[in-house]
């Protein structure tokens, strides 16, 4: 057992190859689908039905479809559309598009419990829309959305492991390829649980030190 | 794809839903006991089941079946893909019901208790009178919220082998080299029963919050 061990860290280097793909990964499309998240989030709370039903449709779609399916179609079934795409190219769209659709419904939810007070005053003070988004509904918005945000990003790393299927070099990926060169699968794979643990308490960390923030403004 | 393989993709479909239903009844219980151990924080199980529940909540199903699937044999547990399925969907999915079963578990009053204590009940009474009818209440909208992420990633378990609506649909697009229609078909099962889910959470949150106005 000791010496599987000392064969996977013999391999730490394919391993930390993963791990930072994993990371990458995780972060680029977290960022992308934050800010997709906070274009489609004022579309559902949009006064026209056309607008507020089109974004409640892609919202709804994409909670009732299984990642793993919505990255097999983007990555195999888009190209008899005439879409071709790389599977780092199709990974980060799936990822992207399909946790944009729960960024905006988290912001929603933290947006309509938002306090109208400071809103209406930023508006009296003359706010440009630009401005009065950044500097009066941003601010609060994040901070109380944060640990829910977090809980996403958490997700968004488990589901970055289902894109191993499309033969994206990411942590399970690399714990695969050891594990089929080597044949040590208990040592190749726990290390990779132990990793992905790591990786979430990294968030977790992140998310209690913005609650702290958060409780300090109040 | 002809009718002969949108049959196979429904078969694939009653394993989908058979084994999320084997996934969701054991689970359940199992994510109930391990939320009262901690509740009743009981010594060195308690610390057991927290180190548990936080390292399989960061854990995807992928790599979890990989390792029961591989690892398993390997220290002479025969694994067939249906039984590495199930229990890397109990394992998953109990984690994640403890969660829910413990926030309400720590959100019950406590004076109910006492009350029951003082007239005399013993333990296993207050907790099947007093706590349980109260707290499943309490964690319903979040149990069946588990439920519908559980058949959200039911699709993982075509990895291991096990022939599911994904697996099916995966085989008939590589025969047919026309693998949209079937991921559709799939997509076309996947989604009511997800829906129906988390319709039903709404609702049951819907007439939650509707009963306590009127309270």
């Amino acid at each position: 057992m000791i010496r599987d061990f000392g064969i996977v860290w013999s391999e730490r280097a394919l391993l930390l190859n993963g791990l930072a793909n994993t990371a990458i990964l995780s972060t680029l499309s977290a960022v992308a689908a934050l800010l997709l998240g906070f274009m489609v989030a004022p579309a559902l709370m949009s006064k026209r039905p056309v607008i507020s039903g089109a974004a409640r449709v892609f919202v709804d779609g994409m909670r009732c479809v299984p990642f793993l399916l919505f990255a097999y179609i983007v990555y195999y079934g888009l190209p008899s559309l005439g879409l071709r795409l790389d599977n780092w190219t199709s990974g980060l769209a799936a990822l992207t598009i399909y946790n944009a659709a729960y960024m905006a419904e988290i912001l929603r939810g933290a947006w309509v419990v938002q306090p109208r007070e400071p809103i209406e005053a930023g508006v009296a003070f003359g706010f440009s829309d630009f401005r009065l988004f950044r500097r009066i509904i941003l601010p609060p918005l994040l901070l109380s959305a944060g640990p829910v945000i977090g809980n996403q990003m958490i997700q968004i790393i488990k589901d970055s492991a289902f894109l191993t299927i499309i033969a994206l070099p990411e942590l399970t990926h690399a714990a695969s390829s050891i594990q089929s060169r080597h044949y040590i699968p208990f040592a190749a794979f726990i290390t990779a649980v132990f990793l992905y643990w790591a990786l979430c308490l990294v968030i977790e960390a992140g998310v209690n030190s913005i609650g702290r923030v958060a409780e300090a403004r109040r | 794809m002809n009718g002969g393989d949108i049959a196979a993709i429904f078969q694939g479909a009653i394993v989908t839903v058979a084994l999320s239903l084997v996934g969701i009844l054991i689970g359940l219980p199992i994510g109930l006991s391990l939320a009262l151990i901690r509740w009743a924080n009981v010594p060195v199980a308690a610390r057991i089941v927290a180190l548990y529940v936080s390292v399989l909540r960061a854990t995807p199903l992928v790599t979890l079946l990989l390792l029961l699937f591989f690892a398993l044999p390997n220290i002479g547990v025969p694994m067939t893909p249906i039984s590495a399925a199930i229990l890397g969907l109990v394992m998953n999915t109990s984690a994640f019901n403890c969660e829910v079963w413990r926030s309400a578990l720590m959100n019950f009053p406590k004076d109910q208790y006492e009350a029951a204590q003082s007239v005399g009940m013993r333990a296993g009474q207050r907790f099947r009178r007093i706590v349980l009818p109260q707290i499943v209440r309490v964690s319903l909208p979040g149990l069946v919220n588990e439920m519908s992420l559980l058949i959200k990633v039911t699709p993982v378990l075509a990895v291991v082998g096990v022939v599911d609506i994904t697996r099916a649909a995966v085989r008939i697009g590589a025969q047919t080299y026309e693998p949209l229609p079937p991921f559709l078909v799939a997509i076309a099962l996947y989604a009511p029963i997800v829906f129906a889910l988390v319709s039903l959470q709404r609702w049951i949150e819907r007439r939650q919050i509707a009963a306590e106005a009127l309270a």
